[in-house]
């Protein structure tokens, strides 16, 4: 009898466990040896045990700096742009109007990336935007393939991820609580501050986690909307898995990149927690 | 400067609230004394909590005035109002301890109380609320009836004019409501704190307010205190929310100075004072309100002067104590309710269900209200 709820867990797990045995911890582990392997005369992988890979990492260390600058600054930048409107999608927009605007957030997501990124390539060279300003008089400034260009990719495409839990958790905030501050005489501002920010926390790390994550392993839009110029891990392993055909080199990358992440993902996991514990026992403001 | 006393601290001066073609509040005239216990009684939806948020600032009047203590505050947002309030589900924070949640009011103001002295009022806001030593305390280790106290203790550490509850004790089981019920009373009289309760329990708003404002579909249908609203409804609608009746609906047969008649099904006549608020003209419409209490159950009737009787059947016996409740059915009248008290029963014997005998009162013991 009792042995037969956990066998039931086990058989609900098992699916889920295969998968993530078959598709992340057995993969992960062919990267590892992978890693202290050599390339193949033809390419490819040779068995081998060496650490001139990971010694070799210096050479990669501006694809390793663009991506740990820019994928905390897009998630920024996403978080920035994505909190008020999330606040308006929960608290003031229409209910009848609601589901509508909620589907216009995802609408974009209904086009290949691709074909989005495209468009921006036209919007931000130099027949879109630049010679617009141009022609207002507002000098020609370059934009495609800066830094700039793939922080507006990245805040363009991953936008509706941030903005989806933040949304949840500002909508299932108790607005009776922002009238009892209100009540007891905290004006708008403060209001915010002090019970909406904090009650939305959960939404906010989240988002950051989702967008974060994702933009650690992106390659597309810097491929696209960088021309070369800001290059990530992402594009650095495209390069040497497709290209140069160098595994073994291409695993040690691979294994570095899921390090980096593992160790950042937890500084964050500590901070927020710390944050959001430690609010309510200090006085706000 | 003492303002007078007989200045209400708080007024409605036909106050109405539309939300587009619906009608939250019409008409609203309301003056509410220092220092008294109000109570806004009616149903959902009647208008009770519009007045209550009108009062808190949460509600703008889109047609009258708001005063608090002789001044205009319809544009005072309620962070600017002297008055605080008690929410239905308490409104808690939880991001924060039960010390931090009292303690919210006065952070808020401007310049900053030192914390030491927000320390100790909190302190004493919680030995106040019968809660001492539990300001470290999380919110969701505290329960139902706790919540309630923290939040009247939040409320009331920035000592306010008004003290408004909407529904405090509606999530409190029964035992636990009574407690808290003495506990507000005990409270609104130690500290001299204007009271506004709204709720929907009729027995809650008798035994706590000195006055009751009893509502109806957005309009206020009769202010007075529980005894008068129970000896003198203006209409069937208060009567049946204040006390059990019977109504006996009719035409006026009788009608001057302050007394008449009514004569209902059957040519049976009611008489009593006349608590009509519209005009009442002989062959008007009306309703008659008998209180069960103010009819005898008899085995045979005695044709006392000044009394009237009718034949009834005993449907229902209801054993209550120091009371029996009988429910007796007439041909004409229909069913209605008798409440007999233990000597009563001694006298004329128990009823049981299918006995015949005679409903009795006194004329005079009936009262004739608007049939609305």
């Amino acid at each position: 009898m009792t042995m037969r709820p956990r066998y039931r867990t086990a058989l609900f797990l098992a699916p889920a466990g295969a998968w993530f045995l078959a598709m992340l911890v057995l993969p992960l582990l062919v990267v590892i040896v992978y890693s202290f392997g050599e390339r193949g005369p033809a390419g490819g992988y040779a068995p081998a045990f060496t650490l001139d890979n990971y010694l070799n990492l210096g050479s990669r260390w501006t694809a390793f700096r663009n991506t740990l600058t820019m994928a905390p600054l897009g998630t920024l930048a996403c978080l920035v742009i994505a909190y008020p409107l999330a606040w308006f999608l929960a608290m003031r927009a229409d209910a009848r109007w609601r589901t509508l605007l909620l589907v216009l957030v995802i609408v974009p997501f209904w086009t290949s990336i691709l074909i989005r990124s495209y468009a921006w390539i036209f919007l931000l060279g130099g027949q879109g935007i630049p010679s617009l300003l141009n022609a207002l008089g507002l000098g020609n400034p370059r934009l495609i393939n800066t830094p700039f260009a793939v922080l507006v990719g990245i805040v363009y495409g991953y936008l509706p991820l941030m903005v989806f839990p933040i949304y949840v958790s500002l909508e299932r905030l108790d607005k009776r609580l922002l009238e009892a501050a209100d009540d007891l005489g905290s004006p708008p501002m403060r209001r915010f501050l002090q019970i909406a920010l904090p009650l939305s926390m959960p939404g906010v790390a989240t988002g950051c986690m989702l967008v974060f994550i994702l933009l650690m392993g992106e390659f597309l839009i810097p491929a696209m909307l960088g021309g070369g110029k800001v290059f990530f891990v992402g594009n650095a392993l495209v390069d040497l898995f497709l290209q140069s055909r160098n595994w073994a080199f291409g695993s040690a990358v691979a294994a570095a990149l899921v390090l980096v992440m593992l160790i950042t993902v937890t500084a964050y996991m500590r901070f927020t927690r710390r944050w959001a514990g430690g609010r309510d026992d200090v006085a706000l403001m | 400067m003492e303002t007078p006393q007989t200045q209400p601290i708080a007024e409605l001066r036909d106050a109405s609230k539309h939300y587009g073609a619906v009608v939250a509040a019409e008409g609203l005239n309301l003056a509410i004394q220092r220092g008294e216990f109000l109570s806004f009684l009616g149903p959902s939806g009647c208008g009770k909590t519009t007045a209550l948020r009108m009062l808190a600032g949460f509600e703008t009047p889109t047609r009258g005035d708001v005063l608090l203590d002789g001044q205009r505050v319809n544009d005072l947002p309620p962070h600017r109002r002297p008055v605080n309030m008690v929410f239905q589900h308490y409104a808690l924070f939880p991001h924060m301890t039960v010390a931090d949640n009292i303690a919210y009011g006065l952070r808020q103001r401007r310049p900053r109380p030192p914390e030491a002295e927000v320390a100790a009022a909190v302190e004493r806001a919680l030995e106040r609320v019968r809660l001492p030593g539990y300001g470290p305390r999380r919110i969701w280790e505290m329960s139902g009836g706790q919540q309630q106290r923290v939040a009247l203790a939040r409320a009331l550490i920035n000592q306010p004019k008004i003290l408004l509850l909407d529904e405090p004790m509606a999530a409190l089981d029964k035992n636990l409501r009574r407690d808290m019920q003495i506990e507000l009373q005990t409270l609104q009289r130690s500290l001299g704190i204007t009271f506004v309760l709204v709720t929907h329990d009729q027995e809650e708003a008798l035994s706590m307010s000195d006055r009751i404002c009893i509502m109806r579909g957005g309009r206020i249908v009769q202010v007075g205190s529980p005894r008068d609203l129970y000896d003198r409804p203006v209409n069937r609608y208060v009567a049946d929310f204040v006390g059990k009746s019977n109504f006996f609906d009719g035409r006026v047969s009788r009608v001057g100075g302050g007394a008449g008649a009514l004569t209902a099904a059957g040519g049976i006549t009611f008489a009593g004072p006349v608590s009509c608020t519209r005009g009442v003209t002989e062959g008007a419409a009306a309703t008659a309100s008998l209180r069960p209490e103010d009819i005898a159950l008899r085995r045979r009737l005695a044709p006392a002067a000044g009394e009237t009787g009718v034949p009834v059947q005993v449907r229902t016996r209801i054993f209550l104590g120091e009371h029996t409740e009988y429910l007796v059915a007439h041909p004409d009248l229909g069913d209605f309710l008798i409440l007999a008290s233990r000597q009563a029963e001694a006298a004329e014997g128990s009823f049981g269900p299918g006995d015949t005998g005679f409903a009795a009162w006194r004329d005079g013991a009936a009262r004739i209200l608007d049939n609305d």
